[in-house]
């Protein structure tokens, strides 16, 4: 399958729908174990770049993942800020002057995105953080892709992981960013950064099945 | 919520252009982004300091913008890391050649923005060093948490940095003070009640009548524990206590290699409070508390450092570091030396502190 730059501008559009939708939700997961601002965050920020789409959206696919990190970085702030902000620069850069994508390309493009949000907030497995829903999803995609099944099939085990991986969080204790705080009392509640995750990797998936 | 406020989202603008207005002599204010800076920037052959954080904190950050502390604040929403586009901005307007100084408290969210603002700093060709102030002894492990929080040292190494850097230190003279005064520097704080960040209409957490949160960081996060309300003797000993017997504490800090242009981790240990030691003690208001209060608890605080063989030689009593309307209070002990002396007692000439001028 050929994943074409007006699909991504679709993506990034509907991520943007979908996170204001959610926005309610998203800032009561945080106000549990946070500081209830991420659905507030994360929706400034996709507003933000609904602004800058139209001025890119000509431009090449890394192009336009680039503009949409910077746009984060510059408007969300908090700790989601720099790190969905530096998940789309990676992405952008490791997709620099592509058209459009192969199945391989659109795992490098999560792959590379996943990397830049570890390499920033150096979380590990189980802290209770966004990386517990992404790293399941990449690789159940890339088990998927090497077993030869088409791009949508392993968007859609992708995404599913990245549920799993989101409700996993669940019973964590955090031990990575403001919630950490609480130790104990972090347990029992999902991660916010890890659902806004999933929303996102969902929104691709379900990009790709219309048409 | 009952606060004095036009619009919710007008909130940290407004502050601002009040400021701007209020001390034309001491500061600017740039907006989008937004940063305080100092009327005379960049001021020649200075090393620049560059601070911020969310709002709600006031006086701090903007507040100590001005001769003999900082160059630069950055403002973030109430309670919300600023973004790095901020702090760039920041340190392009304020660097004299001698390089930027970014004293960074530690919360994931300014951690991660700052970070990022030192890689486009340098990217462009700017000095930068950045030092993380964490200090807050609430948070007892860093194994298991985002590490202690940036609390009252902040406003301290501010401060002494400040007067250093006015008195010609280098970059690297600058980071290494400011890292020995946030090691030197322990702090806690309790909130007798909530408060409500404008955007959120309602209180951060809810704190009965009779109740009181020991352990808070600035942001209305919840504490070590909840209790029964105490006398201020009490209260002022729990703190005083959980400072000075508080061990050696051990964490990985991420500092950026200027030279190299990269990240390194530091291994640091902070030594515990020692009898014999000088300290400077800061009596912090969180906002609501009247000053009246907080000299209480300073004169209980005395009592306690003198029972403990610590010499108070400098204080401060007032609302520094504050977290809105909360009322509350937080003491932090630094451990002083001839150099760290030196630079608190040079001349300072900011909105929220002035003296020797
Ligand atoms: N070090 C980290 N690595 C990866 N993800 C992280 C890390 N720290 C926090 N997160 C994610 O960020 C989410 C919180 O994002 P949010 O936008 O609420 O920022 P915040 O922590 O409130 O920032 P601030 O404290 O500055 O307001 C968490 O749910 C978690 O998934
Ligand atoms: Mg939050």
């Amino acid at each position: 399958m050929v994943v074409t730059k007006p699909q991504i501008v679709r993506w990034l559009e509907k991520v943007a729908a979908v996170l204001d939708e959610n926005k309610e939700y998203l800032t009561q997961l945080d106000s549990a174990i946070g500081d209830a601002d991420h659905g507030i965050n994360m929706s400034r920020g996709f507003g933000k770049v609904m602004e800058k789409l139209p001025g890119v959206a000509d431009k090449d696919i890394g192009n336009i993942l680039k503009t949409t990190g910077m746009t984060l970085i510059s408007s969300v702030g908090g700790a989601s800020g720099p790190l969905y902000g530096t998940f789309f620069m990676r992405s952008g850069m490791a997709m620099a002057a592509k058209e459009e994508l192969s199945d391989q390309d659109l795992y490098q493009l999560l792959k590379a995105g996943v990397d830049g949000i570890v390499q920033r907030g150096r979380a590990q497995p189980g802290d209770k953080t966004m990386y517990d829903a992404w790293l399941p999803a990449l690789e159940a995609m890339k088990n998927k892709l090497e077993d030869g099944a088409d791009l949508l099939a392993a968007l859609k085990t992708a995404v599913a992981a990245a549920e799993q991986g989101m409700k996993n969080t669940i019973p964590m204790q955090a031990k990575k960013g403001r919630a950490s705080y609480l130790g104990e009392r972090s347990i029992g509640h999902q991660d916010p950064g890890a659902t806004s995750s999933y929303l996102i990797l969902n929104a691709l998936l379900e990009t790709l099945q219309e048409q | 919520m009952k606060k004095l406020i036009n619009a919710v989202e007008d909130v940290v603008r407004e502050q601002l252009e009040g400021m701007a207005l209020a001390h034309p002599d001491l500061l600017k204010v740039h907006f989008d982004p937004n940063f305080v800076y100092r009327a005379d920037a960049p001021v020649k052959g200075k090393v620049a300091l560059v601070s911020g954080g969310g709002s709600g904190h006031e006086p701090m950050h903007g507040g100590f913008v001005g001769m003999g502390m900082l160059d630069a604040a950055c403002p973030g929403e109430v309670f919300t890391s600023p973004t790095p586009d901020q702090m760039y901005e920041a340190a392009k307007t304020v660097n004299s050649g001698e390089g930027v100084l970014f004293i960074v408290k530690n919360y994931t969210g300014d951690v991660l923005n700052f970070e990022t603002a030192a890689e486009l700093a340098h990217a462009d060709g700017i000095a930068v060093q950045s030092i993380l102030i964490d200090d807050d002894v609430a948070v007892k492990d860093s194994l298991y948490t985002a590490g202690r929080r940036g609390v009252g040292t902040t406003v301290l190494a501010e401060k002494i940095v400040g007067g250093a850097a006015e008195a010609g230190y280098s970059l690297k003279q600058c980071a290494d003070l400011c890292r020995k005064v946030n090691q030197y520097g322990r702090s806690m704080g309790m909130a007798l009640t909530s408060c409500t960040v404008p955007a959120a209409g309602k209180p951060t957490f809810e704190l009965g009548e009779d109740e009181m949160e020991i352990g808070i960081g600035i942001h209305g996060e919840p504490g070590r524990t909840r209790m029964k309300l105490k006398t201020a003797d009490e209260i002022t000993e729990i703190l005083a206590l959980g400072i000075i017997e508080d061990g050696p504490y051990t964490r990985t800090v991420r500092e950026w290699d200027n030279e190299k242009g990269e990240w390194v981790d530091v291994e640091l240990t902070d030594e515990p409070f020692k009898p014999g030691d000088q300290v400077i003690a800061f009596v912090n208001s969180m906002g609501g508390t009247p000053v009246s209060e907080l000299y209480a608890v300073y004169r209980k605080l005395a009592q306690i450092c003198e029972a403990k063989g610590l010499t108070i030689v400098r204080n401060l009593i007032g609302p520094y570091i504050t977290s809105l309307e909360m009322q509350g209070c937080s003491i932090t002990l630094l451990k002083t030396d001839e150099e760290i002396l030196r630079f608190w007692d040079a001349p300072v000439k900011t909105p929220g502190l002035r003296w020797g001028i």
